[in-house]
């Protein structure tokens, strides 16, 4: 769960959205169901493999719970029509994948500049292009980070299991009220289609971030006057205040200022209220790295193909250990550090060319052997590959 | 008039325009002005209040004008004010949004969102501001040049058909259409009026003088000149057929309200089957937009 500051009291999720209970889902319709136990209520998608079944499910299941799903004309239609929604009082998301987020980097540059909170679900392909529409990939995560134009920072989740789909939404959700940025869950086909069981627990059980709406009246509050933590208070659309938002490069009242100070003073705080708030957003999984000599660094589906690879590499007598950033946006570079000097070797496996080993490699490849354990997409690693990187990274 | 009475002196429009934002950054005799003063004449002569009436805008010259209105605005991507539009009613449909935007946003980038909104029917109005020109960015070829006009990209003479605005809306299913130029005052503000009140997808297209790109490279004089033709070749032809009032360049320029029709609006549709499929079990979307939040 998102750490509160000080002064905000979490809320508990509306009963009405929570199916709680133990069910069989596949991934996606887990982060349906965990979007909608966050209190999303506005959805505009346009469909796309393998992420359809996230809207499919969500148009099911809002005339029931009380909301909104409109299927638009496209995926730049869909990544707009969520921010209209959000200022005008709803949590909202947009589901796609690879093809579809290319399209909707306009708007999360937009999402970016105008603090709007919502989450962006990409069921990650093989790519580029259309590349592989039924098949996994991994090859987003640098697309994730910046794939809009002008510096940002954004936060991103990686869940492997659709019990993640469904805990890591509510997260999502939480994160994006906090910091008032576009959060990415970037899911994979493996994790969007593989059935479990899932957990949902009672509404009471769940923790939500509320929106953070202006305790100012209206004359006295400025759009992006931050608080301590450098997050700009929100209000809505009707409620009387008048306000203004532009995508230009805008004062603290939210006007345009074309000046290279306004566009440090601006830009400076949006990279600040992520990295300078990181601590409260990382969430990494450390697992049997006592003693380690070669720490397996993973996320997504490729996480748990990592498993079993490090558990034959076991059985050869190599001790092996995970590290797995949960949120793999902003990247957990102190902890990555730390555990880095204490292994021979970092294999990163991960299903494209090297995005995350190129984050890793820059980060400790000057004192610790990295090695990266690429795969193009399409399936997932061969567990015995991962076997035989661990063993020779070892020696 | 004394210097007093003058200092005195405030502008009429000011509970409805964002003074500290003053000069705008149009050019003299631009006709947006003329339409965002007819803009705000028709709401003071509308039900809803005005805290419920949102100004959406793209990208350009025209997509400056929710900068300067004082209501809940946003100034949004290019093309994409209608989509940021449809987001906003349908998370509360109590709000009255409207569209303010120019013809190169609405309708060549942003033109998939505007023959989809009308489709649906999206409960908006739209005031597209044509200036048959790119302005912002120095007076490009738009969709909407007439043939053989001068850009500063259709240096020998625009050669491509353009789109007919109010055609396209009719045929895509808008419920209401209107054309005027910036010299209609009172029939501009009356149209605002009628597609305000409208539910529905409303259209209410404004021909706007660009003396400084489009009529200088086409060497039309200056505002007044301009006015003036406007004057002497708007006809006005209520009821007319949208698909004869394609605009040709320097030739006349059919005004009027062209369509004013019923039609169920997107969210009368939803509701309506919603309500016939889920019976009891149907949660209306609007029911929980306060809390629904946060």
């Amino acid at each position: 769960m998102a750490k509160a500051t000080k002064k905000v009291r979490l809320k508990k999720a509306n009963p009405k959205g929570v199916l709680t209970g133990a069910h069989y889902l596949d991934g996606d319709h887990a982060c349906c169901e965990g979007a909608l136990a966050a209190g999303c209520r506005f959805v505009a998608g346009y469909p796309i493999t393998p992420s359809t079944e996230v809207v499919e499910r969500f148009s099911s299941r809002i005339p029931l719970v009380g909301g909104m799903f409109i299927q638009m004309e496209d995926e730049i239609a869909s990544s707009i029509a969520i921010q209209g929604a959000v200022w005008a009082g709803k949590k909202a998301m947009t589901v796609t994948s690879g093809p579809g987020i290319s399209l909707m980097m306009e708007h999360v540059g937009l999402a970016v500049m105008l603090e709007t909170p919502c989450v962006f679900v990409n069921v990650q392909r093989g790519g580029p292009s259309t590349g592989l529409p039924t098949l996994p990939g991994q090859a987003d995560m640098m697309q994730a980070r910046w794939g809009s134009h002008g510096d940002y920072e954004i936060i991103a989740i990686s869940p492997n299991s659709p019990q993640e789909c469904f805990d890591l939404m509510i997260d999502a959700f939480n994160l994006s009220e906090q910091f008032r940025v576009p959060v990415f869950f970037m899911m994979d086909e493996c994790v969007g289609h593989m059935t479990e069981k899932v957990i949902i627990p009672e509404a009471d059980e769940i923790e939500i971030y509320p929106r953070r709406y202006t305790t100012k009246p209206p004359g006295e509050y400025l759009p992006y006057e931050p608080d301590e933590d450098l997050v700009p208070s929100m209000v809505k659309a009707g409620d009387g205040y008048h306000f203004h938002i532009t995508g230009l490069t805008h004062d603290e009242q939210g006007y345009p200022v074309m000046s290279a100070d306004c566009q440090e003073k601006l830009v400076h705080r949006l990279l600040d209220k992520i990295n300078k708030n990181a601590d409260k957003i990382y969430q990494n999984i450390e697992w049997e790295l006592e003693g380690a000599e070669v720490m397996v660094l993973s996320y997504g589906i490729s996480s748990r193909v990592s498993l079993r690879g490090m558990a034959m590499a076991r059985e050869k007598g190599v001790k092996t250990g995970m590290f797995r950033p949960v949120v793999v946006w902003p990247f957990p570079e102190k902890r990555l550090k730390e555990l880095a000097k204490k292994v021979k070797a970092v294999v990163v496996v991960e299903m494209n060319y090297g995005q995350i080993y190129y984050e890793v490699d820059r980060l400790v490849g000057s004192t610790t052997k990295v090695v990266l354990l690429p795969h193009g997409g399409g399936t997932v690693h061969d567990p015995k590959v991962i076997c035989d990187a661990i063993v020779e990274a070892a020696k | 008039m004394s210097a007093k009475t003058a200092k005195a002196e405030i502008h009429p429009m000011e509970d409805l325009l964002r003074m500290d934002r003053i000069p705008h950054i149009w050019c003299p005799t631009c006709g947006i002005g003329t339409t965002v003063s007819c803009f705000i004449s028709a709401l003071e002569q509308i039900d809803t209040p005005l805290d419920d009436v949102c100004v959406v805008s793209g990208i350009g010259c025209a997509g400056r004008v929710a900068g300067y209105i004082k209501l809940d605005s946003f100034h949004t991507t290019h093309g994409r004010p209608i989509p940021f539009a449809t987001g906003l009613k349908l998370a509360n449909p109590k709000l009255k949004v409207v569209v303010i935007s120019g013809d190169g946003d609405l309708i060549a980038i942003g033109g998939n969102h505007f023959i989809h909104a009308a489709r649906r029917n999206m409960d908006i109005t739209v005031i597209c501001i044509n200036n048959f020109n790119y302005a912002m960015t120095g007076g490009q070829v738009a969709p909407t040049t007439p043939e053989t006009a001068k850009t500063s990209t259709s240096p020998y003479g625009c050669y491509e058909h353009p789109f007919n605005i109010p055609y396209l809306a009719d045929a895509c299913g808008a419920v209401y259409v209107a054309r005027w130029t910036a010299l209609h005052i009172r029939r501009q503000t009356k149209a605002m009026v009628e597609a305000l009140n409208k539910p529905g997808f409303s259209v209410v297209e404004v021909i706007t003088p660009c003396p400084t790109l489009y009529a200088r490279r086409n060497k039309l004089g200056d505002g007044l000149s301009l006015m003036k033709f406007y004057h002497e070749n708007a006809e006005i032809r209520h009821g007319a057929d949208t698909r004869d009032v394609g605009i040709a360049f320097q030739e006349k320029i059919i005004c009027g309200k062209f369509v004013d029709r019923d039609r169920p609006s997107y969210l009368e549709c939803l509701d309506r089957r919603h309500s016939m499929v889920l019976g009891d079990k149907y949660v209306k979307y609007g029911e929980r937009c306060e809390d629904d939040g946060d």
